[in-house]
This record gives structure tokens, sequence and C-alpha cells, in this order.
């Protein structure tokens, strides 16, 4: 009894020391962030990029370059924590207070807002102001309101008439209590992943419901856009109503200014760097110069991992592929080490036959089509493959790979072109520019056999890349908007992974497992053939320090100093 | 003080009577050290380019079309990967293999790890096919467009000259590339035949229809000072056929216009049909290239230049040595006209 009640004690002494020391270790951290701050606060960092994404207007820009811009610039009501690696994955309170419970089963969530929060124009943030932003979403076809936001009450009747959008009953807000109530159609696991992304940023509510363009919308971030021109530079000063209310959700940044130039070509950008007068570039260097700065220059390269994949798709809806034979043959084919050197060697690249990537919910290694298939590629199998295609008949029929017209791109579709030759079909490459071929590919109308085209995840759930990229209802005929590019549509696994989501709503770990049986069952098919998981390559100047890689919207830009 | 146009060269056989102005050109050229020696160059090209499954098959030892991404080499009995990893640093990028100078890979390897000297050579043979049958449809269509509009002059004149207004009032890059993403983007069906989207028929057409008016122009003009011309006009007054005046009057003087073109016209398709495949809309894989190296060797200017000076190299020579024939050709069978 004695030893018990001495254990008690020590058990009591030890969760108040590990208490102690996690408070104190929180205020050293705030201390050490502080002291940095002073030290290396000011300046103007130097950004460059091929060309620029478009408009900046949060609720219409889908690209990585500038979703990455606007986490300094907008926030929503939750957000992906700014933190290195897989901590970016982590999903914080941002405009609200705290992350909600499920009330109703999952069909309702009550967000509280944050008192003191302010746009750039000085105005102060507001429920109406959550509720005209999700209205906006709908009133200007906003590129994820059927996909990401249709399961909002009310969202049916937006997405039928949008300029009336009203969302009646799906989103309330209750000014007083500074409250703002969603209801949703059905449970939906992946709520908060897409209230996280820039898509659902928070707008002041007299925001016009047409796409801003290049004009700046006042956000509540900790920087602010002075000027923006496509064709010249985007520049980024500090939010003069910004006050930190969530180091995890919207830290303060580094620099004073930020400035974002457009129209340099990769090798200029680099010497840039090299010489001082760019602090860092969107585009991925070019595979002549990486060799140099990964030996002249390692200290300044930063390389990180990608939820992403390259991949071949395959039209299974059209002879060869048709066949699932030849499918697998294409698997079986590829020399996927070769396709890493091709995108610049182990280091920055991972051979794959799976759909999710490494590290991601839902992964479990697996490899089907390999000389000895586990779980990892190992080599290609082509005597099994040559016997498939003999197996198909479909030998010396015409195959056309279509790739985009990028170094990278190219060089893939070349590969493909050259294996399907190998494998006895008449084959023939066409690399089409970058600005078209994604919708080209998608359209069934420009009979697409096989293609080159890549993935990268919005948020971190596996339905991101299973349901997405392979789902019946991904599948549109004569649409540009198909982003199931192999045309494959599978009700029984389409039915599975109806299940895999409902499942994540209370049980994300069997989802979890149910979503890497269904990586298998669609390998097993073979629509499309994974070829490699590739690493983002981040190339700074010498006076960026504190590099950041989040593996959700990548580089931390304002989390970094220039002095 | 001396008139220069109407200096005579002493080396310039003088005329004889009887001589046709074809004979005469001949014994210029074969006296011409520029024009044999251009000629001698543009030979030796065009032997290696059609020489190139040899090549490929006895000297490279492999297939230029095929990639070759994992395989290695034996140089002076070591073995060399043949794309080659980086082992310093932090191992970042693959560098292809470098000219070995040797039999194989003896320019090096390019991103696909394929013989940059047998894709030379096959190259080669399609930018010459090209540029030469793209030259023989311009001149056939621009002879038949300028000779039609010249000769009859009144509504066909009217007609053809102003159709080729209009296609003159593009830029010429700026249609062929039209052209190109158009025609290129899918099978083209002209009754029995098929013209699929990777076929070298397209870039010749391309290429043959876009310099239509800079040739046809010249003929029109050519043709509008002959049918006015003496000889031209006894013919008529003796009530010759003009089927007859068109093919023993107008057609041999006109011939010698498009003799000097022939030469110019090559060297400009030759840069064109480059120029087109280097924006990935002239020559389509597997098929190669000049222009089609170039384009592979971009990505490697920095580690292996020789992937694009290669080609570039060639399409200098082979363009100067044309523009120097063309020169002399000029000279020989033309000497009054200036070429516009």
């Amino acid at each position: 009894m004695k030893t018990i009640r001495h254990l008690k004690i020590a058990g009591a002494a030890l969760a108040v020391g590990l208490l102690a020391q996690t408070a104190l270790s929180g205020v050293a951290q705030a201390q050490d962030r502080e002291a940095l701050m002073k030290e290396h606060s000011g300046g103007t960092m130097m950004l460059g990029a091929v060309s620029a994404a478009g408009t900046i207007d949060p609720h219409v820009n889908y690209t990585a370059e500038f979703w990455q811009v606007f986490q300094i610039l907008y926030d929503g009501l939750v957000k992906f924590k700014q933190a290195s690696r897989a901590e970016g994955y982590e999903i914080v309170p941002d405009l609200a207070e705290a992350i909600p419970e499920p009330q109703d089963g999952g069909k309702t969530y009550v967000f509280k807002l944050r008192d003191g929060i302010k746009f750039a124009d000085g105005t102060d943030m507001t429920a109406e102001d959550v509720v005209a932003s999700f209205q906006r979403i709908f009133k200007i076809n906003g590129p994820t309101s059927g996909s990401f936001y249709n399961n909002i009450v009310g969202a049916d009747k937006c997405l039928a008439e949008s300029k009336s959008c009203t969302l009646e009953g799906g989103i309330v807000a209750d000014e007083a209590a500074g409250t703002v109530t969603f209801h949703l159609v059905a449970p939906d696991s992946e709520f908060f992943d897409k209230l996280a992304v820039p898509h659902a940023s928070i707008l002041p509510a007299e925001t016009a419901a047409t796409d801003a363009g290049t004009s700046y919308i006042p956000g509540t971030g900790a920087y602010m856009i002075e000027s923006y021109d496509p064709n010249d530079k985007m520049v980024m000063k500090r939010n003069p109503a910004f006050s930190e209310w969530s180091v995890d959700a919207q830290p303060q940044g580094y620099p004073d200014e930020i400035v974002y130039r457009f129209g340099m070509n990769e090798e200029s950008m680099i010497n840039a760097i090299q010489n001082g007068q760019l602090d860092w570039m969107f585009d991925p260097p070019p595979a002549d110069r990486l060799n140099e700065l990964g030996t002249q220059y390692a200290d300044q390269v930063h390389v990180n991992p990608l939820a992403a994949f390259w991949y071949a798709p395959m039209n299974t809806n059209l002879a060869p592929f048709d066949n699932v034979k030849v499918r697998q043959a294409v698997n079986y084919a590829i020399d996927r080490n070769a396709l890493v050197n091709i995108y610049g060697g182990p280091v920055l690249a991972q051979p794959t036959c799976q759909i999710l990537p490494p590290e991601f919910p839902g992964f479990e290694a697996s490899c089907l089509y390999t000389e000895n298939p586990g779980t990892t590629w190992s080599a290609p199998d082509m005597e099994k493959a040559k016997q498939l295609v003999e197996e198909s008949g479909t030998a010396g029929q015409k195959v056309t790979v279509v790739s985009e017209d990028t170094a990278t791109s190219r060089a893939i579709g070349t590969y493909l072109q050259s294996v399907l030759a190998e494998l006895g079909y008449d084959a023939t490459m066409q690399a089409i520019s970058p600005n078209i071929q994604f919708t080209y590919i998608q359209n069934t109308d420009n009979n697409v056999q096989i293609s080159v085209s890549q993935w990268f995840m919005d948020y971190p759930q596996a339905s991101n890349f299973l349901n997405v990229l392979l789902s019946c209802a991904s599948f549109n005929e004569g649409s540009d908007a198909s982003i199931n590019i192999a045309g494959y549509c599978n009700e029984d696994i389409d039915a599975k992974m109806t299940e895999a989501m409902q499942t994540a709503v209370t049980d994300p770990e069997s989802a979890n497992k149910l979503w890497a049986e269904i990586d298998k069952a669609f390998m097993e098919q073979a629509p499309v053939a994974p070829l490699f998981t590739p690493k983002n390559v981040d190339f700074t100047s010498k006076r960026v320090g504190n590099f950041i890689f989040s593996n959700q919207f990548r580089w931390l830009i304002d989390q970094s100093w220039v002095q | 003080m001396t008139d220069a146009a109407l200096t005579v060269n002493p080396a310039e056989p003088k005329p004889r009577v009887g001589q046709s102005p074809m004979r005469r050109a001949w014994l210029i050229l074969s006296r011409d050290k520029a024009a044999i020696g251009a000629f001698v160059v543009l030979m030796v090209i065009v032997l290696a380019c059609l020489a190139a499954p040899l090549y490929a098959k006895y000297v490279a030892k492999s297939d230029p079309f095929r990639s070759n991404l994992s395989g290695s080499i034996e140089i002076d009995g070591k073995a060399e990967k043949i794309m080659q990893a980086s082992t310093t640093g932090l191992g970042l990028g693959v560098t292809p293999i470098g000219p070995t100078w040797h039999g194989q890979y003896m320019l090096g390897a390019d991103n696909q790890g394929r013989d940059v000297a047998a894709r030379l050579l096959y190259g080669g043979r399609n930018s010459l096919l090209i540029s030469s049958a793209a030259t023989l449809i311009c001149l056939v269509l621009a002879a038949t467009i300028g000779i039609s509009a010249g000769f009859f002059g009144g509504w066909v004149d009217m007609v053809l000259s102003r159709i080729l207004e209009v296609l003159w009032a593009f830029p010429v890059y700026l249609l062929a590339i039209s052209l190109s993403i158009v025609l290129l983007s899918q099978t083209i069906v002209l009754g029995p035949i098929e013209i699929s989207s990777g076929s070298l028929a397209l870039p010749i057409v391309i290429i043959g229809i876009i310099f239509v008016p800079y040739i046809a122009r010249p003929v029109r003009g050519r043709v509008l000072s002959l049918r006015e011309s003496e000889f031209v006009l006894a013919a008529r007054g003796l009530g010759i056929p003009r089927w007859r005046i068109l093919i023993k009057d107008i057609l041999p003087n006109v011939t010698t216009t498009l003799i000097v073109y022939i030469p110019i016209m090559m060297a400009l398709n030759i840069v064109t049909e480059s120029a087109l495949s280097f924006l990935s809309i002239g020559v389509q894989p597997p098929e190669a290239s000049w222009g089609t190296i170039i384009q592979d060797g971009q990505g490697l200017l920095y580690t292996r230049p020789m992937v694009a000076l290669a080609p570039g190299i060639a399409i200098v020579l082979t363009v100067l040595a044309l523009n120097v024939l063309g020169d002399s050709v000029r000279d020989a069978l033309d000497p009054r006209t200036k070429m516009r």
C-alpha cells in the first residue's frame, strides 16, 4: 500500500513536472521567437517564377504557385498548421477560436469566431463575412464549388442558380454570439480539410461576386498585396491591420516586403539566386544545373518529399488500352529507374507502382508490376509484358503518347513511346503546349490513348487521389473537366470508396485500411501506370535563413528571413 | 570612272553564238571555286546522312530511336554508364555520357541515353528531305500561280494576286506555327489519303506553302516583263497560239529564275524546319531532325553542350553551303536579277 502511495505521489510529481516543463518550453519557444523576430525582422525578400499564375482571387485561383502565397495573405475558419514537414498536415483553428465538435451525427458544426480580427482595409471580420464568403464561392462558380462545398445544405440550389445563392439553411450566422453554424447534407470526414484550403478564405462581405483578376481583395493575413502585374511582379507588404492571434495558423512574418518577379527563365533565376539578386524561385531548377547546385551550393538546396505522383493514364475506352492485359503490360514494361533518372536521379524521385504516395494516409507499400512483386519496385519485367501484349492480340496497333511540351514531360513521353515501340506497337509521341495539355487529355473527344500527367494533392486524404482521379463521378464524356483521364468507371470500387469516406467520419484508421485495399484494387485493373513520386527542390539565396517546408503548402515564405 | 554593272569579268567565259544559258552557266560554275567547295561540303553532308543506318548499325551499334536510360558501354576496357548519376555533394542530377570520340557515343548521349552522332545523321536525312520536298512543292505552286497570274492577266491575275497578298500579310513563322498547331493535332483524311499527326508530310506541306508568295510574286513580275518583250510580241504577231508561247518562250525564261531559288529556298526551309521542330510543331518523335535534336539538347546546355551544338553546326554548314551555291548559281544563270 505504501509503495502504491509513493508511486502515486511520484506520478503526480512527474505529471506536474511535465506540465511545468511543457509550459516553460512554450514560454521559452515564444521568447526564442520574439528574440529571432527582433534579430531578423525586416528587409525585402525577392522571389521569382517563370510566369505568374493568373488571378489573385483566392476563391478562383487553383494553382500551387499562388496557394503558397495565399497562406500569408488570407485565412479560413481553420487552416493547415504553418509547420515543418508532416506537421503541416495538421489542421488548426484560424479565424475560429477552436475546432468545433461535430453535432447531429457529424452534420452540424458551430464555429466561434475570434474577436478583434481585421481585414487589411481596417474593417472588422464578422460572422456575416463568413456567410458572404461561402455564398461568393458559388456565385463566382468557384472551381471547387461543386466538389468541395456541394455537401453544405443549400449548395444544390446555389450550383443550379449561382447568382442568387444564399446557402439558406446551410450556413447560419449569429452576430451577437459571434458564431457561424454549418449544416451539412451528410457527414463529411474531409470537411475541415476543405475549409482549410484557400478556396474557403474569408473575405469582406462586400467583395464583388466576380473574379477579382489582378485586383487585391483585402484579407486577414500577415501581408497584403500592394501591387500585382502578372507580366512584371507582385509586391507584398506587411498588413497594417494584422495582429498575430495564432502562431500555428497565421504567424507574423520576418521580411517587411516580399517581391515576386515574373517572366525570368529558370536558367536566369538560378544565376540570379547564385548572385544574391533573387532569394528563391518557384520553378524547379533545370536538370543540367542540378549537379552544380548539389555540389557547389549544397547548403542552399532543400530537398523535400511531395505528396504527388507522375503517372500515365491509359484510356480504358480506347484500343488498345480497353484491354486490361495491355494496361498491365505497360505497367510491367516501364523501367521506373529510367524515369527517375529523367527526373534528376534517385535523390529527387522514387519509383512507384501504386497511386497513393508514401507516408500518405491510406498508403500501404505494394507493387504488382515488378520483376518480383511485393512491396517495392525492383526492375521491369519485359518478358511478362510482351507475353501479355501477345495474349491481347493488339501488337502493331497505332498508339500516340500525349505529353506536355516541357522538358520533363516530353522526356517521359519519349521514353513511353520507346517502351510501347519495344512492346510491338506503332508508337508516336506528341508534345503539346502545357497551357492546353491538361484539359486536352481529359476530353474524350480528343481520343487520347495514353498521356503523361501528374497529380499533386489538395489536402492529405486518400480520396483526394483515388476518388478524384478514378471515380465514376470524375469521368465526364466530352468535357474538358474530366479528371478521370483514364475514363475508368468501376461501380464496385466506387461503392468501396463511398464506404471508406463514410467510415472515415468516425474511424479514420479503418478508413485508411480500406483506402489501401482500394489502391490495390485499382492497380489490379491498371487504368493508370504510376511512374514515380517526385521530390521538391528549393534553391535559396545565401541570405535566406530559417527555411521551413510544410508538406501541405511547401515552403513557408514569410517564416524565412533575409537579414 | 567605270560602271560596275558593265564591267566584264575576264574569268567569265564569253557567250558563244548558239550556246544555251544552261551550258554557259555550267561552264561558269565549273570554274567557280566557292561553288565547287560548297557543293563538295553539301555532298559530304548528304552522303553522311544517307549512310545513317549503316553508321547506327556498324559504328554506333545502337538504335538511335530507342531510349537507353539504364544501359552502359565499354570504353577502353572500362564499363561506363550512359546516364551517370551525380555522386558528389547532395547527389542531385543525372548527366548523359559526354563525347567518347570512339565509335559508340562519339558525340555523347542525349537525355534519353541515345547516341547523338547516329541521331544527327538520321535527323539530317529528315531535315534535308523536308527542305528538298518543301522546296519542290513551293516552286511548283509558285511557278503555276506566278505564271498564270502574269501571263493571263485580267481577273486571273487579280484573284491570284489577292490570294498571295492575304498569305503575305501573315508573318511567315506565325503562319507556319498556326498551320502546324491545327494540322498536327489530328489525323487528316483527304479521300483515300490519310496523313497521321506524326507524318513527315505535314511539315513538308506546311513549309512548302508558307513561302509560295515569296517566289510567286517575282515569277509573276518576270512573266509580266516577258509578256511585253519583243520576241513574245513577235510570236503573237505571227499568230502563234498562246499555249505555245507559254511553253516555248515564257517557261524557259522563268526556269532559270526558279533554279536560282532552289538552293536559297532549301537553306531557308532547313532553318524553318529546325525552328518548327525546336518548337515541337515540326517533326514528331520518334522521328528526329536537326531541330528536334537541338530541342533535346536545350536542357543539357550546361553539362552536355555537344547535343545542341552538333546539329547547330550541321545546320550552319549546310545553310552556308547552300547559300554560297545559291549565289553562284544566281550569278551564273541570271546575273541581272536582284533577289528580293
